[in-house]
């Protein structure tokens, strides 16, 4: 084995603060990791904004991959252009930009203070939640195209994706904000003038207690129209399909309690409960606004058009010419660049490709591919660049249909599956019940109370405090698993995942990293001369494994390969020191050679002079922790691993997980969406944790998909939880998370019927006072919102969360 | 009694204020991005044109 030591503390770069490992440079006193930082560097270091590194050590992303120079080419094309700004006058356009390097506020000074780096660049704005910068350049001066290479120059490339070409993203929603204002002012306000009701007033100022009585009743009107309208909307919904949800019962108390403060009022009888209603519906907003915190920053809605680039370079004989996506037509020949994706089905026509479909299908090691061969959309070309000629549109590719397919299984999500609906169903029946009997009571007895106590035991027993405590808890569950970046996309999703009864896990980029990392030399020892020969030969390759070995033996020396020949999908071979030494599949290397022992898929052998030396095994490197994550999970879940990788991790796996666990390998896309059917055929309630493409059926086919992503903010395909990728360990306790939310539900549920009993026993005697009402109220209210929030801070700090 | 009136309506009209005040800070993304403006105020206003 070769003895490589490896330096012992590297210098980290000044710009990006990775260590300087492959290469140093050093200008201007400071060290940099590659040319690219450097010049990020000198850019700022010239006009003076240097700043920039004083706010935060180390601010930059690393430069290491150059972007092409051409690549906003496509910014000249004019139809483009304007789908992407969004306003244009005379002088100045406006542009909105995703900036995903975006993370620290040395980022935020330097991308506000574009101006002083380009003079035609006017204001730029940062919203920092979204990622996003607003752009105002004179279209005079500096071209769209220039503000995105500028943005590139300094280390914030500009996604650009087809979908914002497509149209407007949807407004945010803020009526419920506006609502929840108008109902605290109402609300602040009616329990202010009730007061003089409650603390008695002298019966010569009749007139005052009018007054505030119908001042009352004027500020009720907007809780009453506007505010509570968004609980109407929800409960006719659900009745008109014929289901009682828990705002249905919500709406009755409100409009009852609404129609005898009323009549109170109106009588000259009392200051009816005005406060009280206008109380519920203010905290129930609360808890509303609280429990529908998205992440708008995060999209769990994506389709593919998200994935592509916006443009492609296409041949026109010699000319290369930009085209955007849509515009791609049959025969067209497309020009692809390293490390770009390839848009649409097609043949290749010059040049070799070698593709990494690890996001389309989940194999770790990139296919070679020659030329009259047929490349799939979705593929990442790793050579050269090669020219494709298209065979399929881009709306008919495999990749597209493999997303429709993907979409077609999902069932519309059914926000009223929660347990709530079906307990606040119960509730009510219960109410019914007591309120009847009441009302029998007092027809027999006292006819003339028969309305205060049907009506007061209408007001007090609303299930609001179900509700509420619903709502607040899935609020602060959702905050406290998205501060450890588990975002949920919807509150249902806490409940799905407390009832996943099997886990359901992609192998490559979610328990791996889908890197070679750890690489093993098995075999004779070779001297450190020879090491150096292997090395020399392995870097003449492209190819990520014989880039691996290359890297795995430390290259240092110089050394001439002659006679170099490379073998596509079997290996590579060239005289080094007058060896002839080839690296590759087994049968490649040992031509002529028998041996009888299984090939391994993930092993690369060596050959001196024909003769067998020995091999490397390649293995995944698992994140972190997921091993003893998965030793964890199951004990209490059934646990399946479907990949579309080859099986050489079988053995590795089925060791982790026990033999009763099922380990798939070749699976293609549909094969998980089928597997995963059946597991739910079988009575299971699946989770899918996955992060390609080729999940993105499984994932919706799952009861809850969850999907990994090394950077949320970066492409995910579509799914019901988002968890970065470092966070993955922590999965037991997200799950478990999940199912104590039901328990504090319950727990506060049962406090507010407490309430609800203490209340019922004034209400069906017919002596609700308004008073009472007006304490007993906002005091459960209160209760609640101090349980749910004190019991889920507990329980997550418990499970050790943030 | 007029006093009281008179207090009223002021007390309604400053909490009006404080509604409208409202309406208009979320109206006009206020709430939108949380994280920049509390970074934003602590850079100092184009620092010397020119540094070495």
């Amino acid at each position: 084995m070769a003895k490589v030591t490896e330096s012992k503390t590297a210098t980290a770069c000044y710009h990006c603060g990775e260590p300087c490992k492959e290469k140093l440079i050093e200008a201007h006193d400071k060290a940099f990791c590659c040319e690219g930082c450097k010049s990020v560097y000198e850019i700022l270091n010239n006009t003076g904004m240097c700043d920039y590194y004083s706010l935060t050590n180390h601010p930059g992303a690393s430069q290491k991959f150059k972007v092409r120079a051409d690549k906003f080419t496509f910014l000249d094309d004019d139809a483009i252009i304007k789908a992407l700004i969004h306003y244009q006058d005379e002088e100045h356009t406006h542009v909105r930009f995703y900036l995903p390097q975006m993370h620290c506020s040395s980022c935020l000074w330097l991308l506000e203070n574009l101006h002083r780096l380009n003079e035609g660049v006017v204001r730029s704005a940062v919203n920092f939640t979204r990622k996003e910068a607003e752009i105002i350049f004179k279209q005079k001066e500096v071209s769209l195209r220039e503000v995105a290479e500028l943005l590139t120059s300094v280390g914030y490339e500009p996604y650009i994706s087809l979908q914002q070409l497509k149209g407007e993203r949807p407004r945010i929603d803020r009526s419920k904000i506006y609502k929840l204002g108008v109902a605290g002012f109402c609300f602040a306000n009616i329990m202010l003038m009730s007061f003089p009701e409650y603390l008695g007033i002298d019966a010569k100022e009749q007139n005052l207690t009018n007054l505030f009585r119908y001042l009352n009743l004027l500020l009720s009107l907007p809780v009453f129209f506007y505010s509570a309208s968004e609980f109407y909307s929800s409960a006719w919904k659900s009745l008109k399909h014929r289901f009682l949800n828990i705002d249905a019962p919500i709406v009755l108390a409100v409009w009852v309690t609404f129609a005898r403060s009323v009549v109170e009022i109106l009588m000259g009888e009392g200051g009816g409960y005005l406060d009280s209603m206008s109380g519920i519906v203010f905290f129930m907003l609360v808890g509303r606004v609280l429990q529908d915190k998205t992440y708008e920053q995060l999209s769990f809605e994506r389709d593919y058009t998200s994935y592509f680039p916006i443009a492609v370079t296409k041949l026109n004989g010699d000319d290369e010419q930009t085209v955007s996506l849509p515009d791609i037509q049959l025969d067209d020949t497309l020009l692809i660049h390293h490390q770009e994706l390839i848009p649409a089905d097609g043949i290749i026509t010059r040049g070799k490709a070698l593709i990494d479909y690890s996001f389309v299908t989940g194999e770790s090691v990139p296919v070679e591919k020659q030329m009259g061969e047929m490349v799939y959309a979705g593929g990442r070309q790793m050579g050269g660049n090669i020219e494709l000629l298209v065979v399929k549109e881009v709306a008919q590719s495999y990749l597209t249909q493999l997303w429709n397919r993907g979409s077609s299984a999902t069932t519309i999500p059914d926000e009223e599956r929660s347990f709530v609906h079906l307990l606040a169903r119960y509730f009510t029946w219960v109410v019914f019940a007591i309120a009847l009997s009441a009302a029998a009571y007092w027809w027999m007895n006292d006819s003339s109370l028969i309305w205060p106590s049907v009506t007061a035991v209408l007001i007090i027993a609303c299930p609001c405090a179900l509700l509420l405590s619903n709502t607040f808890t899935n609020g602060n569950i959702i905050r406290i698993l998205g501060r450890n970046q588990f975002y949920l996309r919807h509150a249902q999703a806490i409940e799905d995942i407390s009832k996943v009864n099997h886990l359901v896990f992609d192998k490559t980029g979610t328990l791996t990293t889908g890197r070679y990392a750890a690489i093993q030399y098995i075999g004779t020892d070779l001297d450190a001369e020879v090491w150096q020969q292997v090395a020399a030969l392995a870097r003449q390759s492209m190819h990520p494994m014989s880039r691996a070995i290359a890297n795995f033996i430390k290259y240092t020396s110089k050394i001439s390969v002659h006679s170099f020949e490379e073998y596509t999908g079997r290996g590579i071979e060239g005289v080094v020191a007058d060896q002839i030494i080839k690296l590759g599949a087994k049968s490649f290397v040992t031509q002529g050679l028998q041996d009888f022992e299984e090939e391994s898929v993930s092993a690369v052998y060596i050959s001196i002079n024909n003769k067998l030396v020995g091999h490397f095994k390649f293995q995944n490197e698992y994140r972190k922790d997921v091993p003893s994550m998965l030793k964890k999970l199951k004990r209490r879940f059934g646990i399946s691993i479907l990949s579309g990788d080859n099986a050489g991790e079988k053995n590795y796996l089925q060791d982790l997980l026990g033999w009763n666990a099922a380990i798939l390998f070749n699976q293609k896309p549909n094969d998980k969406l089928t597997a995963i059917d059946t597991l739910q055929k079988h009575g299971q309630t699946v989770m899918m944790v996955g992060d390609g493409l080729n999940d993105a059926g499984a994932l919706q086919q799952a009861d809850v998909g969850v999907a990994v992503a090394e950077d949320t903010h970066a492409f995910t395909p579509a799914s019901d939880v988002i968890i970065a990728a470092s966070e993955l360990p922590k999965l037991p306790a997200f799950i478990r998370l999940c199912k104590i939310n039901r328990h504090i539900v319950m727990i506060a549920f049962v406090v507010s019927i407490l309430y609800n009993i203490i209340g019922l026993s004034f209400a069906v005697q017919g002596v609700l006072s308004p008073m009472l009402a007006a304490i007993l109220m906002p005091a459960s209210s209160i209760s609640i919102v101090l349980i749910t929030y004190g019991l889920s801070q507990f329980y997550g700090w418990k499970l050790g969360m943030k | 009694m007029s006093v009281i009136i008179m207090l009223l309506i002021a007390s309604i009209s400053v909490a009006a204020l404080f509604l409208g005040a409202f309406i208009w800070s979320v109206r006009s993304g206020q709430y939108e991005d949380e994280m920049s403006p509390p970074v934003r105020m602590l850079f100092d206003d184009q620092p010397s044109k020119k540094t070495t």
